[in-house]
């Protein structure tokens, strides 16, 4: 597939500081991207690149093939993690004005409003300043003002901090129908539950640098480790560990996982040069196998293994 | 199109905003209210004549002295000179003492004021005066002149006024142009502070907002900045314009209130005397009448929108530094600084010679052109100092915004430190 949009090469400085060295990176259309990263990594230099709000020093950005210009502005909906509207302004004429800054005609933007406002329930907050309302429900605004002149490409930097769970889920649900409905979406964050929850693709920045891009499910089955969760009830625990390290080369530890039964819980990795079904037949020999899966890597494994590492 | 969005949307904020409508209609009462008060508290003050007390037992100088509306004298001769000393210092603003054993041309050098506090200039002075003439009276008579006849031999002029274009005037006129152009002169500083603050408040509420991040991301932060200024400025104008209203309606309504008495039948004795006044009254009215209004009016609207947009850029940069309103003051004072400077100069230049070498030169510098050259422009400017003037002043006024853009570009989106001067000058070079 083509990517929606496509970052060569982007280099961005402040005095001495680089804050993204050479990163590329391609964002299929129609999917949700988790754009992760420690504190720091770049992934805010390289949002507002995209963005327009800042120029990189070298490289380019492409979006549906073309180059970045100023025409595509329409075309991008942005959520900064610091969010904000102007306090003393009345919801409506704010989400109009902010509609309109973003190219829409004045109907347009109303008739976005009051479908918006519909589905989310907040027809009657029109009139009502933001400083009037709760924090939940100025985020709803906010949320409403970033998908109201209905881009191509949505970027929410942090989207569910501040959120109470209700309004999260609200807005979860919001953003994967606007995926089904073919919006590509890049979400920033170091929230991992909700990258392995929404994310189809993901990238990881550390230090400036891009360390790990592609499909979540690749980059997991990259980062597998060959190792088992195993649960097992052998007639004598004592001698099952003294057969295991006197005949074979699995290692295994202690692991930590719900079953119903009292059995043995282990993690066993395999050695190279052997296959899952020879540890299975071999724990078979040993005793009742009650529990057999591999252990997959969860994002956040991964993120603090790259992230440690370097 | 998105610029006109942004000027419409300041514009609107600022003109709803309470203050503003306060101010716009509560300003020129208190002005007027101000006025009256200070005429009134005034007049209070010098309701009481000042009394001095005299020593002189030789007589030399206790006839000259004068009682007058602000002075009365009384002569302590008949009493000892620490009993009159001492009565001085009690009941008397001072005590003006004249040793018994001098004579005339002594007066000169050997008259003493004594008294509690520092002594009011004005006594001083009629007390010279009185002594200055007994002396040329003096010296006078010693060199064979009589004195009344010199007196009666001087004679009061009266230099009948008009310009080349044939325009009758009077000599009041002049103090009549430096009230009004002080006045311009004073309001556009005024203007300057008071809307370049509020674009900066402006700037500091989008950022401490946070929703500044959301603005640029639609619009260039060039065009947002000048969207500010522009709206803010459009505010500005109308408050003028209602407040130039306001005036001539002020205006007629007095000037008619005056006509209508001149035209009523005049009552004996005290018309006399407000007949003179009104006559006063008429007088500057008919000479307002002749200064160059339109010349000051739309030079107001020039200087103010050039003057304002030059500073309000700096302020919008300042506004884009820091994080909040109290971070700004290192940053405020070389701002004001220039416009007091222009005020100053005005006031002194100005008023002593419009057309002075100081007076131009500051009318051409562009951080103080607005304020000293409305100060000039009611006694006449030639149209090519005009035209310099405004050229140079809008000249900078695009350098500076270029300058003041780059700063403000990168300030917005910088959080949470108070730069420094050494900083700023850093982001220029992003």
């Amino acid at each position: 597939m083509t990517p929606i949009l496509e970052v060569r090469n982007v280099v961005k400085q402040y005095g001495d500081y680089t804050a993204l060295n050479n990163v590329s990176l391609k964002v299929p259309k129609g999917s949700i991207y988790g754009l992760l990263g420690p504190n720091g990594a770049g992934k805010t230099s390289l949002i507002r690149i995209i963005n327009q709000i800042t120029m990189p020093d070298k490289g380019e950005i492409l979006l549906g093939g073309e180059k970045l210009s100023q025409k595509h502005i329409s075309e991008i909906g942005y959520m900064p993690e610091e969010r904000g509207l102007y306090k003393s302004m009345k919801v409506g004429e704010q989400a109009l004005y902010l509609a309109q800054l973003k190219g829409l005609s004045k109907k347009e933007a109303k008739a976005q409003l009051d479908y918006w406002f519909e589905r989310l329930e907040i027809q009657g907050w029109w009139n009502k300043k933001i400083q009037e309302l709760s924090k939940g429900m100025a985020q709803k605004i906010q949320f409403v003002v970033t998908v109201l002149h209905k881009p191509k490409l949505l970027i929410f930097d942090e989207p569910f901090s501040g959120f109470d769970p209700v309004n999260a889920n609200l807005i979860k649900d919001e953003i994967l129908n606007l995926r089904d409905n073919g919006t590509t979406i890049i979400f920033s964050t170091h929230r991992m539950e909700s990258v392995e929850e929404m994310c189809d693709d993901i990238a990881l920045i550390h230090e400036s640098n891009k360390l790990i891009e592609g499909p979540l499910h690749d980059v997991k089955k990259q980062y597998r480790s060959n190792t088992f969760e195993v649960g097992i009830a052998p007639a004598n625990i004592e001698q099952f560990f003294a057969h295991m390290s006197l005949n074979t080369r699995y290692v295994s530890t202690k692991a930590n996982f719900k079953t119903l039964d009292d059995e043995l819980k282990l993690q066993i990795t395999l050695p190279q040069g052997t296959t899952p079904r020879e540890l299975l037949s071999y724990l078979v020999q040993q005793g009742d196998v009650t529990y057999f899966v591999e252990k997959i890597p969860s994002v956040n494994d991964i993120f603090i293994q790259t992230v440690s590492k370097k | 199109m998105s610029l006109s969005l942004i000027i419409r949307r300041e514009f609107t904020a600022k003109v709803r905003n309470k203050s503003f409508i306060v101010m716009t209609f509560l300003s020129p009462l208190l002005m007027v209210g101000m006025a009256v008060l200070i005429g009134y508290l005034t007049s209070v003050n010098k309701d009481e004549a000042t009394k001095i007390a005299i020593h002189d037992e030789a007589g030399l100088l206790k006839s000259d002295l004068k009682n007058s509306e602000e002075t009365t004298y009384t002569d302590l001769s008949g009493l000892p000179l620490a009993v009159a000393k001492k009565q001085a210092a009690e009941n008397y603003e001072g005590l003006v003492y004249i040793p018994k054993s001098i004579g005339v041309k002594d007066l000169a050098t050997k008259v003493d004021y004594i008294s509690s506090d520092s002594p009011d200039i004005d006594i001083v002075d009629d007390i010279e005066t009185a002594i200055n003439d007994k002396l040329t009276k003096n010296n006078l008579k010693e060199l064979g002149f009589d004195y009344d006849k010199i007196e009666k031999a001087k004679t009061k002029s009266d230099v009948h006024l008009s310009t080349f274009s044939g325009v009758e005037t009077f000599k009041e006129a002049s103090l009549l142009k430096i009230i009004v152009g002080g006045g311009c002169g004073y309001l556009i500083m005024m203007f300057i502070i008071i809307y370049g603050n509020m674009v900066m408040r402006s700037v500091i509420e989008e950022k401490t907002n946070r929703i500044i991040e959301i603005i640029i991301s639609s619009v260039k932060p060039f065009k947002l900045m000048m969207g500010k200024i522009i709206g803010t400025s459009m505010a500005g104008i109308l408050q003028f314009i209602i407040w130039t209203i306001l005036g001539l309606v002020l205006f007629f309504v007095l000037g008619s209130i005056f006509n209508v008495q001149m035209g009523a039948p005049t009552q004996p004795m005290a018309g006399e005397a407000s007949k003179q006044a009104m006559e006063g009254v008429q007088l500057y009215i008919a000479e307002l009448w002749k200064l160059p209004l339109l010349s000051i009016f739309f030079g107001f609207i020039v200087y103010f929108i050039g003057g304002y947009f030059l500073y309000s850029s700096i302020y919008a940069a300042i506004g884009a530094a820091v994080d909040s309103e109290t971070d700004s003051q290192q940053f405020l004072l070389p701002i004001i600084l220039p416009l007091m400077l222009g005020v100053y100069v005005g006031f002194f230049t100005v008023i002593d010679d419009p057309h002075g070498t100081v007076a131009t030169v500051f009318s051409m510098i562009p951080l103080t052109s607005p304020i000293v050259m409305l100060m000039r422009i009611p006694f006449g400017v030639p149209l090519w100092q005009l035209i310099v003037s405004v050229v140079i002043l809008f000249g900078t006024f695009f350098f500076v915004v270029w300058f003041a853009s780059k700063i403000y570009r990168i300030g917005i989106l910088m959080y949470g430190k108070k730069p420094t001067y050494k900083e700023i000058f850093k982001w220029l070079k992003y």
